[in-house]
């Protein structure tokens, strides 16, 4: 019995803070009058409502944490990290054959597009925070730098979606050298606020230069991608793809084949991410990630090396910018806001910082999840941020959280595990 | 000179604000190590709980008491929201990953935001100019100085808030307390100080501060929308890492740093580029002194 007491106790003072809590906000709505004044209103049942839902809900946690005093997770991870190597090849034959799936509505390859979209925004991130633990906040940056290069060049120029791509993924690389040199020197958090600072520059300087950049308005009319010359065109004749197959024109193939583009640009940055995490470049990043000052005592140099992972983070998020304004034919500064890089940076470290794996899980998560509640409307970013927090509490090291060395001398090393990471041994 | 002169009063009031919830992530960065990124919303929490206040209070005729009883509301109210959002949101997380407390902080603003939205609306609250009226400075050729009661009152709540705040650092065994957990936590630990609660104390002033700044943000103002917290957090961390993240007086200089670097932009040059000149000088002052204006240059020890 005195347990229970204790829990009472427990719950109603918790109670107690989420009536100071919620009291103001959702006991009393504010509203304007025909006069326009100020009026304030009162919610007595949804206040007590939501005090009392918190005091269910934190009996219920302590009763929980009662029955299961250990967590489930360690064993858990581990197993998904040996289970690793078959889902891979498995989701990659799931996600080439998904377009031509017979049946599936336009929405739904669609939805594939936008989630891949932010899986190789996911893996280009994961460059510069997962790799070289370089944490940015401003990846978004990269992201509109490639987006409106496609779309300022492809106007002005006529260049079309693939001489495009190249030439947009190198102006975003060299942003990320821009931003990369004066922010050599600065350490963790300072390095996040300055690369904060920076994508909200770029999106400044987006709004306010209307005469290029037409401003809050955005840009439009962009070509669309073509196969080899081909068009995608709902009236068909020559020309079109439907027209030079002889098949009736759909708006799923259209779809499908963005959505094969943007498969092949996230593998790409997969396979190269990948290659290089081999490579005497990637060892350093992992290596400048674990300790700085042991690179330096080495003779890895930290500057080309922090560069380099700038720069080949902010070629992947070109690429994607620039995807992402042809398949839009519109954009705007509104798609480059600071939540973008905090949703991007939030793939990255559920997933498990480091692990490309982890990246796609999230990815489907974060994205996917918030399309499906589309009928929730209000309530969904709310969903979203109390997900965010959720998630991480239940997993910090996120889904995926064990990290190999990519390299270890003579036999395969022991994993390192969050349990590891939590005694300073990682 | 006049228009110069104005552009000051009006950089130091807005600067002041700043300052005010600079402190709150200078306090939480030194003391856990985390960038507290829902503070800017606490923010915004203290402005709501604000206007709530002056409009439930609306009869009153006594002004002063009125946002008297406001900014008490509000500092309690926002006390309780920091108090909650480090138990729910943060403690779990400490000692974990470094990247796991920033998602969630990233997480917990989203929260704070869509809460304040889906709760009160998304439309702009206004309320009437509570102090009217000001003093004229000067008259040079026409343009006139203004100082308005309005700004003197911000200047001075500001002032005799962090005087008393002062007092509560440096003087009190709170204070002492707090600073101590700073340096070594482990050590003040092991000296007997309850570290779990001196944590959720400074949170708890630390957002009682914001809301100090949310109440006189909307009283400075006299709009607010559910949207204000996260350009005012930026801005405010931005101060706080150009004074030198960790550092209390950094932190109120770089508000009153960046309060007028927008308000001299603003007047000078153009108002749409002025918070890239914010950032601009961010990035060259950390380019140079890269652990900001009164940081402590931090040696690392292998």
């Amino acid at each position: 019995m005195r347990p229970l007491a204790r829990d009472l106790k427990d719950a109603a003072a918790v109670a107690f803070f989420a009536f100071l809590i919620f009291g103001p906000f959702i006991g009393l709505p504010l509203s304007n009058n025909q006069a326009g004044n100020l009026t304030l209103g009162t919610r007595p049942q949804a206040l007590a409502l939501a005090v009392g839902a918190v005091f269910l809900a934190r009996l219920g946690l302590l009763a929980w944490a009662r029955w299961h005093p250990a967590p489930l997770a360690p064993r858990f991870t581990i197993k998904l990290q040996g289970a690793g190597r078959f889902i891979a090849p498995v989701l990659l034959v799931f996600a080439v054959l998904m377009p031509l799936l017979p049946g599936l509505p336009n929405a739904y390859i669609d939805l594939g597009v936008l989630i891949m979209t932010y899986v190789m925004l996911g893996w280009g991130l994961n460059i510069v925070v997962g790799l070289a633990g370089l944490l940015d906040l401003g990846y978004v940056a990269f992201y509109a730098v490639g987006a409106y290069s496609f779309a300022l060049i492809s106007l002005n120029f006529g260049l079309g979606f693939w001489e495009c791509l190249p030439i947009a993924g190198i102006l975003a690389a060299f942003w990320g050298v821009c931003l990369g040199f004066p922010v050599l020197r600065l350490r963790g958090d300072y390095l996040a606020i300055v690369t904060l600072a920076f994508g909200e520059i770029i999106r400044l300087v987006i709004t306010n230069w209307v005469s290029l950049t037409g401003g809050p308005n955005g840009l439009l009319g962009m070509p669309q991608p073509s196969l080899f010359g081909l068009r995608f065109s709902m009236a068909g004749g020559p020309g079109t793809f439907a027209g030079f197959f002889h098949i009736t024109p759909a708006p799923w193939q259209r779809t499908a084949y963005l959505y094969y583009i943007i498969l092949a640009l996230a593998l790409l940055t997969n396979w190269v991410t990948l290659r290089l995490r081999k490579q005497p470049l990637g060892r350093a990043w992992e290596a400048l990630r674990e300790d700085e000052i042991a690179c330096r005592s080495l003779g890895i140099n930290v500057r080309n090396t922090k560069l380099t992972a700038f720069a080949i983070g902010a070629f992947f998020g070109g690429f994607a910018g620039c995807f992402f304004a042809a398949r839009q034919s519109f954009i705007s500064p509104d798609s480059f806001t600071f939540m973008e890089s905090a949703t991007v940076l939030a793939i990255v470290v559920l997933g498990g910082a480091g692990s490309q794996l982890g990246v796609v899980l999230a990815a489907c998560v974060m994205i996917g999840v918030p399309q499906m509640l589309q009928s929730l409307q209000i309530y969904r970013m709310l969903i979203f941020g109390l997900a965010l927090v959720i998630i991480m509490i239940v997993r910090p090291r996120g889904f995926i959280s064990t990290r190999r060395p990519t390299v270890t001398l003579g036999k395969r090393g022991g994993v390192i595990g969050a349990d590891l990471v939590s005694q300073g041994r990682g | 000179m006049a228009y110069a002169l104005q552009q000051l009063i009006n950089g130091l009031t807005l600067g002041m604000i700043y300052g005010l919830i600079a402190i709150g992530y200078t306090m939480v960065y030194g003391i856990i190590g985390m960038i507290n990124f829902a503070h800017g919303d606490v923010f915004m929490i203290g402005a709501f709980v604000g206007i709530i206040v002056l409009t439930a209070l609306t009869g009153l005729t006594s002004v002063p008491l009125g946002l008297l009883v406001a900014f008490i509301a509000s500092a309690i109210i926002c006390g309780v929201y920091g108090f909650s959002i480090e138990r729910v949101a943060y403690r779990p997380l400490r000692g974990s990953f470094r990247l796991a407390p920033l998602i969630s902080a990233i997480g917990m603003s989203i929260v704070l935001e869509n809460y304040v939205q889906v709760s009160q609306g998304a439309l702009e609250r206004a309320i009437p100019s509570l102090i009217p009226g000001g003093v004229t400075l000067m008259n040079q050729g026409g343009f006139v100085v203004q100082l308005s009661w309005m700004q003197l009152a911000i200047v001075i709540v500001t002032i005799a808030v962090l005087a008393g705040f002062t007092y509560l650092v440096t003087k009190t065994p709170l204070g002492r307390a707090m600073r101590a957990v700073e340096q070594d936590a482990k050590m003040a630990a092991l000296l007997g100080i309850d570290t779990d609660r001196t944590i959720s104390l400074t949170f708890i002033i630390g957002s009682a501060l914001a809301a100090f700044a949310g109440v006189m943000f909307l009283l400075y103002y006299g709009v607010i929308d559910f949207y204000i917290g996260f350009n005012a957090g930026i801005k405010a961390f931005t101060a706080a890492v150009l004074g030198g993240i960790g550092s209390l007086p950094g932190a109120v200089l770089g508000g009153l740093l960046i309060g007028l670097i927008e308000a001299f932009w603003s007047g000078y040059a153009t108002v749409a580029y002025k918070d890239a000149a914010v950032y601009s000088i961010l990035a060259i002052v950390l380019m140079f002194m890269p652990s900001g204006l009164l940081g402590r240059h931090e040696v690392e020890k292998v």
